[in-house]
């Protein structure tokens, strides 16, 4: 217990605050999801063959690949892709993305593609019957989507929803790799300075479960808000 | 784009998938068992068999895949008692660290997939096979087991998938597999998306074989539909 004290003696303070830094990079890479979903859901339902290649090339390659290959594309190539956007407009200095942003940026896309996925079958389980009664109901397109089509596909979705961000919390441990100092990062540190590294490992797992326990609740009461009626 | 950089790293990479493919042939081999026994274990009455199960599914699935491999191999070795018994010889090597920590991992997944397989299996079948005069083992060998495993086909290949992505982490704990030889071409030669378009086209190779093998098996596994 002297070892997870707060302040100077222990690592208590540094293991909660590297807690509050994966709750940060999980929601923003679910944030960022969610707006590649937005993109690439339409896509995937467009009737355009091209534009399903689009969406079909970013989710196949991106639920094929192991998330830690694309985490250090990014990390790897990601201030290099900058760099030579910011050279075409005349800037030659060395540009450094900081580890945060890399990180959410790599995990978001990752859980993009799984939010495709669910959007894509929530929208296509709901009735055709509800998108032609929209329409005679003479609703503006924007109406018809925000109104009728939206609050369905979120219950249908929040199950599944509920698993990506599962997923995404998890795959929040790999950004360590990058130097970001989460819950794994804080524990490899504390673990290499004290020489306890299954005291400092284990104390993670509890923290990583006690997260997806706690946003299992959260979700639970979520599911049963956009469920009423049924 | 280098394209002799991709040419030249092909066959580095080939060599490292072989390592991926024994660590996920063998972890999942291993992980099936895990995950019928704790499955069967989950279907038991007793409370106290039924709950170890559920826990061990709880905190396995709970818990990034990462943490379990650093307890396994960073944790478990200080242990001092372990280190002076045979299980030290196993320990001490990071590709059965890593073999042991995926096998747990992917049992625990597996489990919850079997359980659901036995649980939707319809109880007329059950007793039907009892109204044959069939005794409780055959039941379970011939009608249960099969039923079940046609039931968890799909859900077993997205297992497959995920766990072959799994084996990526092996790289953390000094395994040269395909994440690990990419990463080290990637940070010597600073062309990272050439050496991601090769890794990626094999591992996307290899979710295809997975994905049409389980393909052919529901198929071939599916009667009178």
């Amino acid at each position: 217990m002297k070892l997870l004290a707060f302040g100077k003696t222990g690592w208590g303070d540094e293991l909660f605050y590297a807690t509050l830094m994966t709750i940060a990079v999980a929601i923003t890479a679910m944030l960022i999801g969610f707006l590649f979903a937005l993109i690439f859901t339409p896509l995937k339902l467009s009737k355009y063959k091209s534009l399903n290649l689009i969406s079909n090339f970013y989710t196949t390659v991106i639920r094929g690949v192991p998330e830690l290959l694309v985490i250090y594309l990014f990390f790897f190539g990601g201030s290099g892709a900058i760099m030579y956007v910011a050279s075409i407009f005349g800037y030659f200095e060395y540009i450094e993305i900081n580890a945060f942003v890399t990180g959410a940026i790599s995990i978001g896309i990752i859980s993009g593609a799984y939010s495709t996925e669910v959007f894509r079958g929530a929208v296509q389980s709901i009735d055709s019957g509800q998108f032609e009664a929209a329409k005679v109901l003479g609703l503006t397109k924007f109406a018809q989507f925000y109104k009728i089509i939206l609050p369905q596909t979120l219950r249908l979705a929040i199950p599944n929803l509920s698993n990506v961000w599962q997923i995404t919390l998890k795959d929040t441990s790999l950004i360590s790799v990058t130097g970001l100092v989460e819950i794994m990062r804080q524990s490899y540190i504390a673990a290499g300075s004290t020489r306890d590294p299954l005291f400092f490992y284990s104390f993670a797992a509890i923290l990583y479960l006690l997260l997806t326990f706690l946003s299992m609740k959260i979700i639970n009461r979520l599911e049963v808000k956009y469920s009423r009626g049924y | 784009m280098d394209f002799e950089l991709m040419i030249t790293s092909f066959p580095k990479l080939l060599n490292a998938a072989v390592i991926t493919l024994k660590l996920l042939s063998v972890s999942l081999f291993i992980g099936l068992f895990i995950g019928l026994l704790f499955a069967i274990l989950r279907l038991n009455k007793n409370i106290f068999l039924n709950r170890f199960a559920y826990g061990y599914s709880y905190v396995f699935r709970g818990t990034p895949l990462l943490v379990q491999i650093f307890i396994i191999y960073f944790g478990l070795g200080q242990i001092e008692y372990l280190r002076s018994t045979f299980l030290w010889v196993i320990l001490k090597e990071p590709y059965w660290c890593a073999i042991i920590a995926f096998a747990l991992n992917t049992g625990a997944y597996t489990s919850e997939i079997l359980r659901s397989a036995f649980q939707t299996i319809k109880p007329g079948l059950i007793e039907a096979g009892k109204s044959l005069g069939i005794s409780n083992k055959i039941i379970f060998y011939k009608i249960q087991i099969p039923i079940a495993i046609r039931q968890s086909l799909p859900a077993y290949g997205n297992e497959m998938i995920l766990m072959m992505k799994g084996t990526s982490l092996a790289s953390t704990v000094t395994l040269m597999d395909l994440t690990g030889v990419a990463k080290y071409i990637i940070s010597t030669t600073f062309k990272p998306i050439e050496v991601f378009i090769v890794a990626g086209s094999i591992y996307l190779f290899m979710t295809f074989c997975i994905h049409n093998v389980i393909k052919f098996l529901e198929r071939k596994y599916t009667f009178n539909s």
